[in-house]
């Protein structure tokens, strides 16, 4: 038996070698995000002064629901070939599985906004005028409350009747929170004005992540073996 | 037992008319909204009592997951004592952190009675019972609240001029009630054999929530003002008693609801159970 962190590693550079494979989730997750973006640039037809004010919105929204398309299928994978019944019945700890599908998910959806911002500012002709670089902890605090919740709702979501449909109903109202933070920052920092700061959201954001991140860990192994 | 039922049904029907008496004709005119007002009397007392469902199905939902196994059980007995002692030091200790019109002593009533809910629960219920009473307080809550959601753009419409508004209260009511009908549409769709712990870590998931909704909507809120301010300041005496009665008969009758709708889910696991022994015993017969 391994140490846990070698069983992290192992089933983590697995997803990443299927992925990099049949880029099955990043394609579309690709495409499902520019979507959103032409769609929604029809629907409003924004100025640059209006983008801004709605741009934190949209590419948050846009990344939650195509973040989705990822988190559906990264437990679905392993139903094939009873995979997770084997990871049941081994002596493995339930954690470093965790660990390894949201530490994926997260690389999946880090690749999916590093290839989606360029055309977010192109197309809605962004100009950050507050401190830029407090967007990259948002985006990495935001991405992660996304994905750690996704990965363990997912889990939950197995055993259900229409398994697609169940993750953004569990996941949305409980990322509501994370959701606002992430908002909020983001418009803040496009919007720069000096009368307020996105420090408050980026801790509400890093409370989010800790709380459950804790929770997931400790409820993981239960809902795993939940048969 | 099989008395108590109808003889608490008359009570509450008694009770919730006299209370319905009570709103309409005793209780004082509003001044400056007039008969509006006592829509009050219904949207108050629901949302107390489905806030109080909610923290039952929470404390029901966290035992269902530690009794699992014996040595989890005791630790969070331990835990929950430790909490109870904790508020009740800290609500002092740290007495003028708490905003003005929070008194220590309501937050140390409030902690010790979670405490002793929790202690309740686990004394009358057996394991599984607490999975049941976690189905029914979030299915009567979840009424309770709707009733909460809808009572109140009725009131707001004539009183503030506009139906909702994304105020801290309304917004954070709206987001509960939102993961609660999630937890229900898990508990439906749930085709595994272990939807109980499913549906329990979720309910977690939910209550770990609320504090988080509530501070992010706070401050959302607080950056942009709200045209609409709704009341603050004191309350009339016999508007309170019309209140507190209306709370009264509001609880019996979620008990009441909750108490039948408890008793039909467990025989109609009973009824599963047998069906599926009989289906064992059954000679030639097979269990799918």
């Amino acid at each position: 038996m391994s140490a846990p962190s070698g069983i992290t590693l192992a089933t983590l550079a697995k997803d990443i070698r299927l992925e990099w494979r049949s880029k099955d989730a990043i394609n579309s997750m690709l495409f499902f995000s520019l979507l959103v973006v032409v769609v929604f640039s029809f629907s409003f037809d924004p100025n640059a002064e209006e983008s801004r004010l709605i741009a934190g919105g949209l590419i948050w929204v846009a990344f939650l629901f195509a973040s989705v398309v990822a988190l559906n299928q990264t437990w679905a994978r392993e139903l094939r070939n009873q995979v997770l019944d084997g990871y049941r019945v081994s002596p493995a700890p339930a954690n470093a599985l965790f660990l390894a599908k949201a530490i994926g998910n997260f690389i999946f959806v880090a690749v999916l906004e590093a290839l989606m911002t360029p055309l977010f500012i192109i197309f809605y002709r962004l100009r950050v005028l507050g401190p830029a670089w407090q967007l990259l902890p948002v985006a990495i605090l935001g991405t992660w409350a996304i994905v750690v919740n996704g990965t363990f709702f997912a889990a939950m979501s197995l055993r259900t009747r229409s398994r697609e449909i169940m993750l953004p109903l569990l996941l949305f109202p409980v990322t509501l929170p994370a959701l606002i933070s992430m908002v909020e920052a983001t418009t803040t920092i496009l919007v720069g004005d000096p009368s307020t700061s996105a420090k408050f959201w980026i801790v509400l954001l890093a409370t989010y992540d800790v709380v459950f991140t804790t929770g997931c860990l400790a409820l993981f192994e239960t809902v795993l073996h939940a048969e | 037992m099989k008395k108590a039922f109808p003889i608490l049904g008359l009570l509450t029907a008694a009770l919730l008319s006299y209370a319905l008496y009570e709103a309409l004709v005793v209780a004082p005119r509003e001044q400056t909204m007039g008969d509006v007002q006592r829509i009050f009397y219904y949207h108050v007392p629901s949302a107390w009592t489905a806030f109080l469902l909610f923290a039952i199905n929470f404390l029901a939902s966290v035992q269902y997951l530690v009794r699992r196994n014996p040595q989890t059980d005791k630790i969070a007995n331990w835990v929950v004592v430790a909490l109870g002692v904790l508020t009740c030091i800290g609500a002092y200790a740290f007495q003028r952190w708490l905003p003005a019109d929070v008194y220590p002593s309501s937050v140390v009533t409030t902690g010790v009675a979670i405490a002793g809910l929790y202690f309740l629960i686990h004394k009358y219920f057996s394991e599984q019972g607490t999975d049941i009473l976690a189905l029914t307080t979030a299915e009567v809550g979840v009424v309770f609240c709707t009733v909460v959601l809808v009572t109140g753009p009725l009131w707001a419409r004539p009183v503030w001029g506009i139906w909702w508004t994304w105020d801290l209260r309304l917004t954070s009511t709206l987001v509960l009630w939102l993961i609660y009908v999630s937890y229900l549409v898990l508990r439906r769709f749930s085709t595994s054999g272990e939807t109980p712990v499913l549906a329990a870590a979720l309910a977690v998931f939910g209550a770990l929530d609320v504090p988080l909704v509530y501070f992010s909507i706070w401050f959302f809120r607080t950056q942009h003002p709200q045209p609409v301010i709704g009341g603050g300041g004191s309350i009339d005496p016999r508007m309170l008693r019309v209140l507190l009665i209306n709370w009264l008969a509001f609880l019996c009758f979620a008990f009441l609801v909750c108490w039948s709708r408890f008793r039909l889910e467990r025989l109609q696991r009973e009824v599963e159970e047998t069906q599926a022994l009989e289906a064992l015993l059954e000679p030639g017969g097979s269990v799918r």
